[in-house]
């Protein structure tokens, strides 16, 4: 008999606490938001709004990739080098036109992807390894391509023009588009068949073939959008940076997995959410962003090497409040 | 059986039994097999190979790389991973010059310094592993992101140790644990044997070592079986980080600088396609020390082999991921 409930609208509060508990990540990336706000002087600035977002745009696309990936149970450790490999070959089509920009390393992206998959899904490889493989191949090919020097966009590309474009004046066009595949991601995660399919894969790979899932079908192609998204980031990387730079990337799938576990996706797979895989990459960014204006104009000095302790405790934090939740809900 | 098909169902279980043994012969030898063409390959082909500074260059090279891999083989054999053992290396080599140099107590005596400068960063080290365990088997959390903790954290812990720059090493009595030739032979590449001898002598004669595989065989078999799983897995990692931290010291007392930025990166890539190519599962279950090696000394010699050959860097790049892929491939196939 509930004789421990408080006195006042006891459902109420209990709905306050379960919202708090199942979005903590959103609030926190609120509460640090506002901090920031208050504490340094122009933080939520237009400009500085939109090249926040804009800057962020490119884990997010990788990200999402990612957490499919990871619902799956696996891992795509290819995505930093494909990163390169895709701002390599949108640099070298640059003078040849907005299409061949575009396209050719998104398509080069999903190669690798395909490669990864069909490694991973035929072959029965674990992820780790055969992503690992594809990391050091795709940087090689990287290299090889720009001749191990970093290749300058063709400045006349519309792809740059595309990159810095701000929709309605403000909304970077990365991000509207970010938001449309995001939209896309969450609807195929949670309404479509193969989204249940997605998870059903990564939750019990025995249950689901016996269910007549097609366990190949479905590992081959998230790493095929996993590899194709990271090329895309690799575009909005050369129109941004004007270069196609084969030594970028490193690192960057280690972030993007550290967003998509902060967003909620369970390493284990068979759980995930898109929604939280965005409020992840934001809030990982935020921190960074943090970090850059404690740097500047906060009162403390913070030297590069500290910004790897914050987001290495940070992250630390993170996983063991999810570990104690998974705990407790099991 | 029904007789009718009996004849077939013979034939074909024989045919199946060839290519199984084919196969297992591979899968058992087949780093050994690869490396001997290598080495021939190499004998005939490359000029200078035939030589003492050859060898011995090979091996210093590989001797840092074999010591963690060692380690890693350990904590993949339980099923799990350290991707920390980069950083801890950075830490452990960060840590050795501050302290022999004395600048955090004063030490009146220059061999006392030298040997805290041995032992305390690999006590360091062990700890961070300590920790990696320490996650893994209380908080249950999977180990490929309980040590992706202190791959980002770690680095950064070495760097605000040397805050963001270098130190220079100039130190010949530390410095001879990579720079001494004890009977001719460099001091790491017995380190190295030592940490390979001991390693394999546990996993086959111990107790223990029985545990790891048994762990990474399935762990909740193990555990209803009686195994300590939480203790040896937290030892595993310990085991993990302290190689690492001898590793970081041969690495700073052969190039004589800490350079946190540098010292160990990439070494868990490294590390762990050697474990793969050498034919330890990464699903765990198997602990095969001595393939590890074989499988390290393998990728050393294929990148000594394309470089002396002339091949530019990210072309070996390739080609090396095309390898582990193959070796990789290898231990999949199912007969």
């Amino acid at each position: 008999m509930p004789t421990d409930l408080p006195s006042s609208d006891p459902s109420l509060k209990m709905v306050g606490i379960r919202l708090f508990r199942e979005n903590v990540v959103l609030v926190v990336f609120l509460a640090l938001t506002l901090l920031a706000a208050f504490r340094y002087e122009g933080f939520l600035g237009h400009h500085n709004v939109t090249e926040f977002l804009r800057y962020n745009a490119r884990f997010g696309f990788i990200a999402l990739g990612m957490t499919f990936v990871i619902i799956t149970g696996g891992i795509d450790l290819s995505v930093g080098s494909v990163v390169a490999l895709a701002s390599v070959l949108a640099a070298l089509c640059s003078p040849y036109g907005l299409l061949p920009t575009l396209v050719i390393p998104v398509l080069a992206g999903s190669l690798v992807g395909a490669i990864n998959g069909s490694v991973v899904a035929l072959a029965g490889v674990p992820s780790f390894i055969a992503t690992l493989v594809s990391m050091m191949a795709a940087r090689g090919v990287a290299l090889i391509l720009a001749n191990d020097q970093s290749i300058p966009v063709d400045l006349q590309s519309t792809v740059i023009t595309i990159g810095e474009a701000n929709i309605f004046g403000w909304i970077p066009a990365p991000v509207i588009l970010l938001i449309l595949v995001y939209v896309c991601g969450w609807f195929v995660l949670n309404q479509a068949p193969i989204g249940r399919q997605v998870v059903a894969v990564g939750d019990d790979e025995a249950a689901a073939r016996l269910m007549g899932v097609s366990v190949h079908g479905i590992k081959f192609w998230v790493y095929v959008a996993s590899g194709g998204l990271a090329g895309w980031a690799g575009v909005l990387l050369a129109a941004s940076t004007f270069s196609g730079l084969p030594t970028e990337g490193v690192g960057w799938e280690l972030q993007v997995i550290a967003a998509v576990v902060i967003g909620g996706t369970l390493l284990t797979g068979g759980s995930g959410s898109v929604g939280g895989t965005l409020v992840g990459v934001l809030l990982l960014g935020l921190i960074f962003k943090i970090l850059d204006f404690e740097n500047g104009v906060g009162g403390y000095d913070l030297k590069a090497h500290w910004q790897s302790v914050i987001r290495g405790a940070f992250l630390l934090v993170v996983i063991v409040f999810q570990s104690r939740r998974a705990v407790k809900d099991r | 059986m029904p007789a009718g098909k009996s004849f077939f169902v013979l034939r074909g279980a024989r045919h199946r039994a060839r290519r199984h043994h084919l196969i297992n012969a591979l899968q058992q030898y087949g780093t050994l097999i690869a490396l001997a063409v290598l080495v021939i390959f190499n004998l005939t082909f490359t000029p200078g190979f035939r030589s003492t500074l050859a060898l011995y260059t090979n091996l210093i090279q590989v001797a840092p790389i074999v010591i963690v891999a060692t380690g890693m083989t350990l904590v993949i054999a339980t099923g799990g991973i350290d991707l920390s053992v980069g950083s801890l290396m950075a830490i452990a080599g960060a840590l050795a010059p501050i302290v022999f140099q004395a600048s955090v107590w004063p030490l009146n005596q220059q061999a006392v310094g030298t040997a805290l400068a041995f032992v305390l960063p690999v006590l360091v080290a062990g700890l961070f592993g300590w920790c990696n365990g320490l996650l893994i088997t209380t908080r249950r959390l999977q180990p490929i992101i309980a040590t992706l903790v202190l791959f980002i954290a770690g680095r950064g812990i070495a760097q605000v140790l040397t805050d963001g720059g270098h130190i220079e090493i100039n130190r010949p009595d530390f410095q001879y644990i990579a720079l001494g030739r004890p009977w001719g032979v460099p001091l790491q590449v017995m380190l190295m044997l030592i940490v390979v001898l001991l390693s394999v002598g546990m996993v086959k004669f111990t107790t223990v070592g029985r545990y790891i595989v048994a762990i990474g065989g399935s762990r909740s078999a193990a555990w209803l079986a009686g195994v300590p799983v939480t203790t040896v897995t937290w030892f595993v990692y310990i085991i993990s980080g302290c190689l690492a931290g001898m590793a970081g010291l041969i690495e700073i007392a052969i190039i004589s600088s800490a350079d946190p930025n540098r010292l160990g990166l990439n070494m868990e890539l490294h590390a762990i396609a050697a474990v793969a190519v050498g034919g330890t599962p990464l699903t765990g279950g198997q602990a095969r020390v001595l393939g590890t090696l074989l499988g390290a000394v393998f990728i050393q010699l294929i990148s000594y082999t394309l470089l002396t050959h002339g091949v530019p860097y990210a072309a070996a790049q390739v080609v090396n991921a095309v390898l582990i892929l193959a070796a990789v491939l290898l231990q999949q196939v199912k007969s």
